[in-house]
């Protein structure tokens, strides 16, 4: 029996502080020229909170309109407002910096975030009202640090200062005097990532009728690394994550894959629960502060605001066969191996037809592919094109090739089986997962009976190989044999009876 | 692309892009003729004047074996908008290139 999906959230912070002081194009940039025009000039790009949550495609990732909502406004998105926007959306909360700053203090479980004591209080009285956060949590905001202890934190101590609309309102200090794995700035990047996987997990939770106890497994999947200087990698986002949401009863491990991360360990997750090992398994991930305002110059250039202001995070909860949630088919994988090759014709076949192929379906039997949901607005400014419309028309290019439409047919084709891309850039935050939600909705309301996950990876970028990755599977209606498929334990003494019977039978003729 | 120049001189080599649209396709092919038009990398300021052709134009597919075109080019082709990328690719080898 394949497992299925019971739920996916959505999480957003925003974070134009983090983009200004810990976004690698600016860091770099600050260390190359600390004067430079593009960094006064990005500070008045800067949106705020409201315009973070009314834009449309935000509204989109946490689930308060649809992707074909979307599709019907034109491209620049960021010139225009989503009607009735709200933080809380179906799938998750977009949350403001402040906030966020401390669910990263409540996060933190060695005192390396330090926070400043007005900051502190208002805090305290903020996150109080959130649903989701427990009042015991709030303890750590009566504890807060003299400016001067900050001060000295970050000029002789390395550090690294916590901005909150433009004003130094904290640090996180490193965890060690020499070791750069747990630097600071390491460290910053790691409480940020656990901190927005721990909110997502949590609206996960919410959303869903499975108790948090009986989470037995986590897989996180995002681009970080946590270990100090024996073991850079060592782990356990997963677990550390798990801590903080209340799951008491899971363990867990962290899955790496560059972009295609999620996928795999969707792929894993799916596996367990299929074997039996795990009734309910979640994975999830947090968002980069490295990747905020990636493509800044361009935008910054283009007298655009800078778009790349959102610490995103996602989690999925895959679960044993309800009977009625959508399954995920393992049979139908696809495989980006090392023998593949890297001509896009190859790899886009490997992820695609030839899995399908394998299952006797064609490339227009999938209603919706999920490919690399990038935000068009973000990256058609930025020279890197529309990521979502340019998979498309190469799965449509492959289905012309193979005659199940004709070359006439491809505009169609993007159209009926694509979508317009909506996530945040941040690597592996767009990749296949945004639909998730949704695919689970239009498969249980019967708007679509199947839908393709591919995740992508450029593992090249860790200079380890030249090679690229990827993976894919099929999610599909449930066949609705889950709960009566499973053979209870008369019916399996019935058969052992029969079959000892037919032995004993064939015997005496014998 | 410098180092290959100078091991085995400007008039023996042949770029072949791979470029998604015409405007990347353009400013891959200027850096190798013109010089780097971002004036940054080892290329800046350097006219080597190559002959570059992308990968979909005539005179690189018909080198090359069908098959193998049809097998690890021709969806691109679908895709990709040709005439653009012939149109960009034409330009900057009449306006830079040494070779011709």
């Amino acid at each position: 029996m394949y497992s299925v999906v019971k739920g996916a959230s959505y999480f957003i912070a925003h974070a134009p502080d983090m983009v200004v002081n810990n976004g690698t194009t600016q860091t770099t940039q600050r260390k190359a020229d600390p004067n430079a025009e593009y960094l006064t000039q990005l500070e008045k790009s800067l949106r705020s909170y409201e315009d973070c949550v009314a834009y449309l495609p935000n509204q989109v990732y946490i689930g308060n309109m649809t992707p074909e909502e979307l599709e019907g406004y034109a491209l620049p998105w960021y010139e225009q407002k989503a009607l009735g926007a709200q933080r809380k959306g179906k799938y998750g909360e977009i949350m403001p910096e402040d906030e966020f700053i401390g669910m990263m203090k409540i996060c933190d479980v060695f005192d390396l975030v330090k926070l400043e004591a007005g900051f502190s209080a208002d805090l305290k009285e903020k996150l109080g009202q959130h649903a989701l956060i427990d009042a015991s949590q709030l303890e750590v905001f009566d504890k807060p640090s003299k400016e001067a202890e900050l001060r000295k934190l970050i000029d002789k101590e390395h550090a690294e200062p916590i901005y909150y609309l433009g004003k130094m309102v904290g640090c996180i200090k490193a965890a060690h005097d020499f070791d750069e794995s747990l630097s600071a700035h390491v460290i910053f990047e790691n409480i940020v990532s656990k901190a927005s996987c721990v909110l997502s997990i949590l609206h996960l939770m919410d959303q869903t009728d499975v108790a948090k106890d009986e989470i037995a497994y986590v897989i996180e999947c995002s681009e970080e690394a946590c270990g100090d200087m024996n073991q850079r990698g060592g782990g356990n986002f997963a677990k550390a994550a798990a801590e903080i949401a209340g799951l008491t009863n899971a363990t867990g491990c962290d899955v790496r894959g560059f972009c295609a991360g999620p996928t795999h360990a969707l792929l894993q997750a799916a596996s367990l629960v299929k074997a039996g090992l795990f009734k309910y398994v979640v994975v999830a991930a947090g968002g980069s502060t490295a990747k905020l305002g990636m493509n800044g110059k361009d935008h910054v250039k283009k007298g655009m605001p800078a778009l790349e202001d959102c610490v995103a995070g996602f989690a999925i909860l895959v679960g044993e066969n309800d009977g009625i949630s959508p399954e995920i088919n393992t049979d139908i994988l696809g495989r980006h191996t090392v023998g593949t090759g890297s001509s896009p014709q190859a790899v886009i076949s490997s992820l695609t037809a030839a899995a399908l192929e394998k299952a006797g379906l064609k490339l227009t039997d999938v209603d919706k592919y999920s490919v690399e949901m990038q935000n068009p607005d973000i990256t058609k400014p930025a020279g890197a094109g529309n990521v979502p419309e340019a998979n498309y028309k190469m799965i449509g290019a492959l289905a012309a090739m193979r005659g199940e439409i004709q070359k006439a047919e491809l505009a169609d084709f993007v159209k009926k089986h694509g979508m317009v891309g909506w996530a945040p850039t941040q690597g592996h935050i767009p990749s296949g997962v945004p639909y998730m939600g949704f695919a689970r909705q239009d498969i249980l309301e019967g708007k679509i009976s199947r839908a393709m996950f591919i995740g992508k990876g450029s593992l090249f970028l860790g200079r380890m190989t030249n090679l690229f990755d990827g993976v894919s599977f099929v999610l599909q209606q449930n066949s609705g044999k889950g709960q009566s498929e499973a053979v209870s334990e008369e019916t399996v003494k019935k058969l052992i009876a029969q079959s000892l019977k037919d032995f004993a039978g064939h015997l005496l003729q014998e | 692309m410098k180092e290959f120049t100078e091991e085995f001189g400007a008039e023996n080599i042949v770029i072949v892009l791979g470029a998604a649209e015409g405007e990347a396709a353009g400013l891959a092919a200027e850096t190798v003729t013109a010089g780097d038009p971002t004036f940054a990398g080892p290329l800046a300021g350097v006219q080597l004047g190559l002959r570059v052709y992308h990968v979909c134009e005539p005179e690189i597919k018909d080198e090359v074996d069908p098959q193998v075109y049809e097998e690890q080019i021709s969806m691109m082709e679908m895709v990709l908008d040709i005439d653009d990328i012939i149109k960009e690719m034409t330009s900057i080898r009449e306006q830079y290139c040494k070779y011709n």
